[in-house]
This record gives structure tokens, C-alpha cells and sequence, in this order.
């Protein structure tokens, strides 16, 4: 089985409504492939695309596995990378990091750690 | 001008004595994280040892619809908290029935339950705005990096929701706090064993001292 990852850079979504952005992601999901978002949404967005998802469920769409990978600054350069990061989130959206949404008819689970993502794939079904 | 003032005043009070009056306090957190236990354990403490909130069960999605216990008064150190305690189920990204039949329910009882779940996400998700404050029970054998963990503090930080996290199931072996704690610096925590009652009385303190 084949694993598609599909690329969604941050231009492609900055000028979306929130609603417009989740139905977006969702409808490549669907399409059974794993979605690779520059950037994050944001938390409310999180929560539309869970009840999104529940709204979707069917036989054949079961959910999706969801990570956001931040970049941690060290502790010394803390608070002056989040001002800076804080005025150009402001200036140019939620770039930072990036958003991996896959199905869960193909992603197992995603185990996150603090610098490390695993994707744990589903087994393939013999048809 | 006298009376506008004490009118602005009684209103300003009278608006906040309303908002404790009525406080809602939600708890939230994944499947089987312990959300039930915690409210049976707090509705025995506080209403009667007759008094619960809920079944409990190893089957993720116990809880499918919110849950409310109206007026419970706590006392502690001399503070009294008077809430309405929301029982909500657990949010997930994903629900599968098959998952359901692993614990030995039937095929027609698990799509019920999957579907009643799906409903309970986002119930739980949907009343996020009305509460006051959440306790957010995690549980400490499991890794808390979790996105619906990432999420449901995202979302309460973005409200500006006070959060109080309950590292529950303590009294199990695999229990890692410190773990709950490298993750969530930011918020107050108590470990905690709903089940067995351990820690309870810190649990009650830190909730009377947030609020």
C-alpha cells in the first residue's frame, strides 16, 4: 500500500475563512491521503475539525490522527524568540512549525515527543 | 450621582455573585482518561456516598452525553466553592466500532455506541463557551503529547478558561507525571487516583484556589 503525503503550503490557505480551511483539509483526507500542512491552525480551528470529523464519520471514514509539530526555542532565547515570533505571527499567520492530518483508515497513530513524530501505519488488508 | 454610583456598584457585584452563583465547572480530557471516576468521586465527597454521576467502564466512551450535578458546595481551608459540576465525554479524533467489539460487545450495540460517541465529541467540544473552569484529567500512563490533549488546552487558553490538570490514575504502576508536567508547564497540577481517592483533598484545594 501506497502512503500519499500531500503538500499544503501556509499560501494556500491564509486567505481561507476558518471553515473554508478545515473542509479543505478534510476533503483531502478523505481522498485517503496524509495531509502536510506548513504552518498550524488555529485552536479553535483544532476543535472545528474534530467536530468536522465526527460529523463525517461513515463506514468508510473512521476519523483522522492529528499533530502539530512546534520548533522549541531553548530555554535562554525563550522569551525574546516568542516576542519576535508573537509580532511576526501577527504580521504573516501562524507559519511556524507544521500540521500533519491523516486518516485513520491509514495512520495507526501519531506518537509525538517533544523533537521526534512517528506515523504508525495501518496494516494493508488483503482484499 | 450617589445613587448612579451604588447602582453601578450593586450591578457590577451583583452581575459577578450571579457568575460564582451559577459557575460551571467542566471536566474534559480524552477517552478513558478517568473523567466519570473523578465526578463520581467528587459527588461522594460532597452530595452523599449514594450520589454518582455515572457508569464507568474500560469500553472508551462510556460517557456519550454531558453530565450535570447542580450545586455542589465544597469547603476547604476555610473557602467555599459552589459549582455545577459538567461531566463531558471524551473527546478523539477517531471513532471505529470494530474498536468497540474487541471488548466483546455486539456488532448493532458498538455502531450504536460509535454513534452515540460522535455526538458526545462534539456536544463536549460545543459547550467549551459556557464553562467557568475545567479540570483537565489526563491519564498519567499514557503519553500526554497527544493532539486532543494539545487541543483542549489550546482551545481553554484561547478562551481564557482557568485550567487546573488532574494527573489521575496514580496508583498505577506506569504512571509518569513529571512526564504530564514537562509537557503542560504552565497550568497547576494535581496527581491524583480518582478511583482510589488519593490526593483528593490536594485536588479539592487547588480547584478552591484557582477558582
Amino acid at each position: 500500500m501506497a502512503l500519499t503525503l500531500e503538500f499544503v503550503p501556509y499560501s494556500e490557505i491564509e486567505e481561507l475563512s476558518s471553515k473554508k480551511r478545515v473542509a479543505k483539509l478534510i476533503t483531502i483526507v478523505k481522498k485517503e491521503s496524509v495531509v502536510l500542512m506548513q504552518g498550524k491552525l488555529k485552536p479553535e480551528e483544532e476543535a472545528s475539525l474534530i467536530q468536522r470529523t465526527m460529523e463525517d464519520i461513515s463506514k468508510t471514514f473512521k476519523g483522522i490522527e492529528l499533530c502539530t509539530v512546534d520548533p522549541e526555542p531553548t530555554t535562554k532565547e525563550r522569551w525574546i524568540r516568542q516576542l519576535k515570533a508573537i509580532f511576526i505571527k501577527m504580521l504573516i499567520g501562524d507559519r511556524d512549525g507544521f500540521t500533519i492530518i491523516g486518516p485513520a483508515t491509514v495512520i495507526k497513530e501519531i506518537k509525538k515527543n517533544p523533537q521526534k513524530v512517528e506515523l504508525l501505519l495501518k496494516k494493508a488488508r488483503r482484499s | 450621582m450617589i445613587k448612579k454610583l451604588t447602582s453601578v456598584f450593586s450591578s457590577f457585584f451583583g452581575k459577578f455573585f450571579k457568575q460564582k452563583k451559577n459557575m460551571k465547572i467542566g471536566l474534559y480530557g480524552p477517552p478513558n482518561a478517568g473523567k466519570t471516576s473523578l465526578a463520581n468521586r467528587i459527588c461522594k465527597d460532597w452530595l452523599g456516598e449514594d450520589i454518582e454521576m455515572g457508569t464507568v467502564s474500560k469500553v472508551p466512551h462510556e460517557t456519550r452525553e454531558i453530565k450535570i450535578k447542580e450545586k455542589i458546595r465544597i469547603k476547604k481551608k476555610g473557602k467555599e466553592l459552589v459549582f455545577n459540576l459538567v461531566d463531558t465525554p471524551g473527546i478523539a479524533t477517531k471513532i471505529d466500532y470494530e474498536e468497540f467489539l474487541t471488548f466483546k460487545i455486539n456488532k448493532t450495540e458498538a455502531k450504536e455506541r460509535a454513534k452515540e460517541a460522535t455526538k458526545g465529541v462534539i456536544e463536549a467540544i460545543k459547550w467549551l463557551d459556557s464553562m467557568d473552569v475545567v479540570v483537565v484529567v489526563l491519564d498519567s500512563t499514557m503519553n500526554p503529547y497527544s493532539q486532543v490533549n494539545i487541543t483542549i488546552i489550546g482551545n481553554l487558553a484561547a478562551r481564557n478558561i482557568p485550567v487546573l490538570i488532574a494527573a489521575n490514575k496514580i496508583d498505577l504502576k506506569k504512571a509518569n507525571v513529571k512526564k504530564i508536567e514537562a509537557a503542560f508547564p504552565q497550568y497547576p497540577l494535581v496527581e491524583i487516583s480518582a478511583l482510589k481517592g488519593k490526593n483528593i483533598d490536594e485536588f479539592y484545594e487547588a480547584l478552591v484556589k484557582l477558582v
